[in-house]
Formats: C-alpha cells, sequence, structure tokens
C-alpha cells in the first residue's frame, strides 16, 4: 500500500522535499524506521509525534492505504 | 470563525482584542511574544516559522477550548505568525477576557505555555554568524 507522507523542519530539510509518496507495510513505528533509514534522520522516534489525515494518532496504528502521514519534530512555535 | 489563527503577514492586535469585548469582562489579559536578538546565547539575526497549518489550527482551537473550560472566563483567541520575521516583530499574541483577573491572567499564561508545548510551529534561527538552525527542544517524551 502508498502512503502520502508530510516533512517539517528539520526532517523536511533532511528528506529533501516536503512530502513524498512511499509504499510501505505495517505500523507507523515501522513506517519512521523505514523513512529514517532512507534519509538518515537523526531524531528519535521517541522524540516525535505522529499525526494521521491531520488528527495525532497512535504510533502502533496500522498504516491505511491513500493515509497522508506526517511526522511532528519537537516543537517550537511561540 | 475559529480563535486560533495563523497568520502569513503581520497583523493588528486591536482588531482581535475588540473581539473579545463583552459585557461580562471587567478584565482582560494579553501577551506578546516578539522575536528576540538572541537565544541560547547566540546572536540572532531573523527566524522563520514553519507551520503544519491543519493540525496547528486544531490544535489551537483544541487548546482555547480547554482554557474555556479551565478558567472562569469569558472568551480567549491567540494568533500565531509564519513565514520570516525581523528581530522586534510581533510572533505570537494571545488574549483572554473574564469577569475578573486572576482567571484572564492565569489563562493567559496557561494557552502560551500550551501553544508553545502543543502546536505544530517550527522556529528557524537565523544566526549573525550566517549559519541557521531549527530548534527542536529536547525535553523528554512528547507531550500529549
Amino acid at each position: 500500500m502508498t502512503v502520502t507522507v508530510l516533512y517539517f523542519a528539520s526532517l523536511r530539510e533532511a528528506a529533501g522535499c516536503a512530502s513524498e509518496v512511499v509504499a510501505t507495510p505495517g505500523t507507523l513505528v515501522q513506517l519512521y524506521e523505514q523513512l529514517q533509514a532512507r534519509h538518515g534522520f537523526t531524531l528519535a522516534r521517541e522524540k516525535l509525534r505522529v499525526a494521521v489525515d491531520g488528527a495525532f494518532a497512535d504510533w502502533q496504528r496500522e498504516v491505511r492505504d491513500g493515509a497522508e502521514i506526517a511526522f511532528i519534530p519537537p516543537v517550537s512555535g511561540g | 470563525m475559529g480563535r486560533f489563527a495563523l497568520s502569513a503577514e503581520p497583523f493588528e492586535i486591536a482588531p482581535l482584542r475588540e473581539q473579545l469585548l463583552d459585557a461580562r469582562a471587567g478584565a482582560y489579559a494579553g501577551f506578546e511574544g516578539w522575536v528576540r536578538n538572541v537565544n541560547d546565547g547566540r546572536a540572532v539575526d531573523a527566524l522563520t516559522y514553519e507551520a503544519y497549518a491543519a493540525l496547528a489550527e486544531a490544535e489551537g482551537e483544541r487548546i482555547l477550548a480547554e482554557a474555556r473550560e479551565r478558567f472562569a472566563i469569558v472568551d480567549a483567541a491567540c494568533v500565531h505568525r509564519t513565514g520570516r520575521l525581523a528581530l522586534g516583530e510581533l510572533a505570537v499574541w494571545v488574549g483572554v477576557s473574564a469577569g475578573h483577573r486572576d482567571a484572564a491572567f492565569s489563562a493567559c499564561r496557561w494557552i502560551i505555555d500550551e501553544v508553545k508545548a502543543r502546536v505544530p510551529i517550527w522556529k528557524h534561527e537565523h544566526y549573525s554568524s550566517g549559519d541557521a538552525g531549527w530548534l527542536h527542544p529536547d525535553e523528554g517524551s512528547p507531550r500529549a
């Protein structure tokens, strides 16, 4: 199945793009590990939150075909 | 219209404050966050805020709704800038109206703290030394 992944801040810079469509099996955890290996992300998963289709989600959730997934690095607004 | 907004352009506070006016309110507290020329001992020239807009707006609205539950306030609103900001520019504004000042001050403080901890907005600092970097505060596990 394929999903669209959105990247922000340092993850966007490391990935070299703001979004990409990727083929993935399994859970959100496995998806992050897969992309971490591909792009060399240095942020540990434990430091991130994850969002699916515009809402925060549980890391153990299964990935749904066609979903829009965003990895949320530690925020620094304000 | 929602009470939380992102703004890609500089914005005026007066019309936002006006929306909070209410006959029940005897108090108003406002907070302005400005771009500062130093962070962690490094001289800063400017900064850029990036947001995950859809989720930032939803989480911002959730924070304001929680504030209305937690505190005896009449209304609350918040606007956060995105894009490149110069030193001294207004980065974030929070306004709270309430019957009395205690709740207005407390809610205003609580809202800016929650926005900083929860809303998906990131700060990219441009340093005087010529380099730049994203700020990803390392404070243990992320806040749910």
